[in-house]
């Protein structure tokens, strides 16, 4: 033995396998560890897909009551045929965990605050964040809720995470997901409670939106006072096509909101300039959360029955939110698209009918401001004397850090989401309790669990009945004729702009005085014009006894475009629906564009910005992928908006929201002497709407030369439409489709956000189903089945759905593997 | 002959001990080691041998497997690494890092056996 260079070399040796096996810091993120990511017995290499990979298997699961067959279609979708509802819930859980394990773990960290367990002290103000909100506390008020008074769904979520948990259990190690092995940790058994949290957080992102922008308005109001802000931000939205038809009778209100005596000056004249403290700007969904839904009666189709369309406008991840499956047992048969993470079809049909969901986009989230009597936030003052808090506990666990403990008071309003202890510049050093329909305990799945069972219209009436939160324009189209829409939800009975700003927390006269009834929701069946539809827009006229909400939340134009279209069209097939759901047409710039001819002078321009309004003006409106017109209006239109806008918004410490486009194309329309086009800063001039159109078209020909320069005028090219990995790392992600269509657009791609389902069912006897989401099945990034979808997505494509009794669908064509899953082995 | 030997052993070793997730990736070290112990070689030729034994693994699994794959996941992988999306290059990385430990560990089980001459 030679002692010292034997030291050396074990030191050596010891050594680097300790580098290999530690992850190094690399910027704000951490590598895997690289020994063990690239070794091809336990690394990524393991995740790397054989192409022709055989998925037939047979699976022993004696939870099991009964044996069930699954087949797997050329697409990857699993086609469940149990004798058992819950084993068809357990088989779902399965395979959601057997395709897209890691989506469904890091989702719900997300919307549980958890995300520094694994990743670190960076993401503490993310969790923070949601901690806050409350997406805990809800999710535990829906379980216990369930768990005591819900059986059947109780059973079913049971069912389901044990199907997941089966799967867990016998996943090897060495073929754990691959992300799991990029951000070196390991999935973790899954609970009824993770299917709760993952509801909250399509909560959040169809509502939580509130959260960020109440205050923002609130601050808007603030800085421009209340008369400006009014006008601005106006709530009139004259060219407005509702959701329930204009001259649409409503029933007297059973509800009647009283506006507190004081309301004028303590709440909406109210103001407050307090010191804004250093921290970061707070997360918000995307402002674009919305979608299209329409049914169109046999009426207006070449076979005589209903067609129904929906497409949900998400942002564009992979793994995808969809994952597209069919469920049969003996109580129903079911396709569509469903949520990893929870049981039953979420947008879909069976064979009866179908149903699809567009966001309804009602203020349901509401702040109230809290006065403590000391620091210790032990009491609050509410009507008149001190209320004594309890402190919600809760803990973050940080990856090489200490734990991280918030105390959130809960006060009558709901948790006290802003404290001193946790602010951003937005809550501008206010306390502020959050009052949010989410917290409210719900029936979970229970909405969806019967529409898949739903025979008729008063099945669908019964199964929405039981839907609290987020609230959705519920379409439905039936075999047998019927076609409805129905906006349904918890919805606040409020008084004329209550809840748009942050209201006083001290006194019960702010608090909400009721929820609107069912039967008081806007609805229509059948009605004469032969299609009911929805796009995000107002549901109704201003006719509708209560307040909706700001018009903010309720973007005008592809609802106009909508309905236009589905006027006039006659004998309409499923390939003429297809055509729709993928239109690009301009209908915001067929009103705009003119708004700003009217005030552009030629004369007084440059030569290249003379040319961008030729290209813009000779645009044929239509938002294609190789159209440069549109990318030229956009940019001009931006710069006319920051033009108007900017003197009145500037000045500002914090970021205000810009007033909305309906405004300004109204004004440009109506009134070509709005003082508002004045700059104040400019003293000595008084601009007018030529002066500002002038200037926006002179500052966006810069930014659009720039663009020309680099080839990027091209609206696919400058839009750059991606669909990103959860980890936004690009390498795992498709960049720069090519597709057109953009906001305000029925095909509404933008840049990281849009139709995340397309579906199209026409209600024949076999049912004639078309659909596909900008994934693919796989949520591993090594399978081919990772990102299938896409070109076809981006090409305004679809695949045929196969929904079809399992006789028939074992002889199809398109039927490739057989997964079997027996309860024993007798 | 013992050269061949070590070279053949050590890589069954490491791929039958490889099999078993549950043991940590870097296990072939100590087969490797054990090899290098049981098969005594001068220093230089244990290491060359022993990192030879594994850099050859470790490629031939990862082509055969990347092959299969039709390189889908190498070249996501060699993006994400800063490697330039190829997935030949880093095929060879991952043979080189197999090696380098497997040929330290080696060089490490022969000063056990050697003695100076």
């Amino acid at each position: 033995m030679r002692l010292l260079p034997f030291i050396a070399s074990a030191m050596v040796t010891i050594g680097l396998v300790t580098v290999l096996n530690t992850q190094l810091s690399i910027g704000p993120t951490k590598s895997p560890k690289l020994g063990y990511f690239l070794s091809p017995q336990h690394g990524f290499w393991k995740n790397a897909e054989k192409v022709n990979t055989n998925f037939d298997a047979s699976i022993l699961a004696n939870e099991l009551k009964g044996n069930v067959d699954v087949y797997l279609d050329d697409r990857l979708v699993p086609h469940i045929y149990a004798d058992h509802d819950q084993d068809a819930y357990f088989v779902q859980g399965y395979l959601h965990a057997k395709f897209r394990l890691w989506q469904m773990d890091f989702q719900t960290r997300v919307a549980s605050g958890r995300l520094s367990e694994i990743a670190g002290a960076d993401k503490l103000s993310i969790d923070r964040f949601f901690r806050r909100l409350g997406m805990v506390y809800g999710a535990e008020k829906t379980e216990a809720n369930i768990n005591a008074n819900n059986p059947e769904m109780k059973e079913t979520v049971d069912a389901y995470t044990a199907g997941v948990n089966a799967f867990i259990k016998q996943m090897d190690p060495a073929d754990m997901p691959f992300e799991f092995k990029l951000m070196n940790y390991a999935p973790e058994k899954w609970t009824p409670a993770k299917t709760y949290l993952f509801l909250m957080f399509m909560s959040y992102d169809l509502t939580g939106r509130s959260a960020a922008s109440d205050l923002q308005l609130t601050n808007t109001r603030d800085f421009l006072g209340y008369d400006l802000f009014d006008k601005l931000y106006t709530n009139k939205q004259d060219s407005l096509d509702p959701i329930i038809p204009k001259g649409t009778v409503y029933q007297k209100p059973s509800i009647v909101p009283i506006k507190p005596a004081a309301a004028d000056s303590a709440y909406l004249h109210q103001s407050t300039a307090l010191a804004i403290t250093n921290v970061e700007t707070p997360v918000a969904p995307n402002k674009n959360n919305g979608s299209n839904n329409w049914a169109v009666s046999g009426s207006k189709t070449k076979s005589g029955r209903p067609i129904l369309a929906s497409d949900p406008h998400l942002g564009l991840n992979m793994p995808s939110l969809w994952y597209e499956v069919q469920i049969t047992t003996p109580t129903h048969s079911t396709y569509g698209a469903s949520f990893p993470g929870s049981p039953a079809v979420i947008i879909g049909f069976n064979d009866s009918l179908a149903w699809g969901v567009t966001n309804a986009g009602r203020d349901v989230l509401d702040f109230y401001e809290i006065k403590f009597k000391d620091s210790s936030e032990n009491e609050y003052w509410y009507n008149g004397k001190w209320n004594t808090v309890e402190k919600r506990t809760e803990v973050i666990k940080v990856k090489d850090s200490a734990d991280v403990v918030e105390q959130i008071p809960m006060t009558i309003w709901g948790p006290t989401m802003y404290d001193a202890h946790y602010q951003n510049p937005q809550s501008k050093g206010r306390n502020l309790a959050i009052q949010w329909t989410a917290h409210n305990s719900s029936t979970g799945v229970e909405t969806f669990y019967r529409l898949n069972r739903a025979k008729n219209y008063d099945d669908y009436i019964k199964a929405i009945s039981l839907w609290t939160c987020p609230g959705q324009n519920f379409v439905l189209a039936t075999k047998s004729g019927d076609i409805a829409i129905k906006q349904q939800g918890s919805f606040v009975a409020r008084w004329e702009r209550q809840g748009d700003f942050i209201m006083p927390g001290d006194d019960s006269t702010y608090a909400w005085q009721g929820i609107i009834p069912n039967e008081e929701n806007p609805t229509i069946k059948n009605p004469e014009r032969g299609f009911v539809s929805s796009a995000n827009q107002k549901p109704t006229d201003p006719s509708y006894p209560y307040y909706l909400g700001t018009a903010s939340s309720f973007p005008l134009y592809r609802g106009i475009s909508v309905n236009k279209h589905l006027t006039a069209m006659s004998g309409i097939t499923a390939e003429d629906m297809q055509a729709l759901q993928t239109n690009n047409d301009n209908v915001f710039a067929a009103t705009a564009r003119p708004a700003l001819m009217k005030y552009v002078q030629v004369d007084k321009l440059s030569p290249d910005a003379k040319r961008m309004v030729d290209e813009m003006t000779n645009w044929d409106l239509v938002n294609s992928e190789h159209s440069k017109g549109i990318t030229v209006f956009e940019i001009i239109w931006d710069s006319v908006t920051e033009a108007v806008w900017g003197d009145e918004l500037a000045g500002s410490p914090i970021a205000l929201t810009k007033p909305d486009d309906f405004v300004l194309v109204d004004q440009l329309l109506k009134d070509s002497n709005w003082s508002v086009a004045d700059d104040i800063r400019t003293k000595d001039k008084k601009e007018n709407f030529k002066d500002q159109v002038t200037l926006g078209v002179e500052n966006a020909t810069k930014k659009l030369l720039a663009l020309e320069k680099e080839n990027k005028l091209e609206w696919s090219l400058f839009k750059a439409t991606r669909v990103m990995h959860l980890t936004k790392i690009p390498a795992l992600s498709r960049m720069n489709l090519p597709i057109g269509g953009g906001k305000n657009i029925i095909n509404a791609s933008t840049e990281m956000h849009g139709p995340s389902w397309r579906m199209i069912v026409h209600l024949t006897d076999e049912i004639e189903a078309y659909g596909l989401y900008p994934g693919g099945q796989s949520g591993n990034p090594g399978s081919v089945y990772y990102d299938t979808f896409i070109n076809y997505w981006a090409a305004g494509k679809y695949y045929r759905l196969l929904f079809l009794a399992k006789e028939k669908l074992i002889q199809n064509e398109r039927t490739k593997w057989h997964i079997q899953f027996k309860k024993s082995n007798a | 002959m013992k050269f061949i030997t070590t070279l053949f052993l050590a890589a069954l070793m490491a791929y039958a001990i490889g099999i078993y997730s549950a043991l940590p990736w870097w296990s072939f070290a100590v087969t490797n080691l054990i090899v290098a112990i049981a098969i005594p070689q001068k220093p230089l030729i244990s290491f060359v041998s022993g990192a030879l034994a594994i850099g050859l693994l470790w490629a031939c699994l990862s082509m055969i497997i990347d092959q299969s794959n039709h390189h889908i996941l190498a070249t996501k992988v060699a993006t994400i690494l800063p490697l330039k999306g190829s997935y030949i290059v880093l095929i060879i990385v991952t043979s080189i890092v197999g090696a380098l430990v497997g040929g330290l560990a080696s060089l490490t089980g022969s000063f056990i056996r050697s003695s100076k001459a």
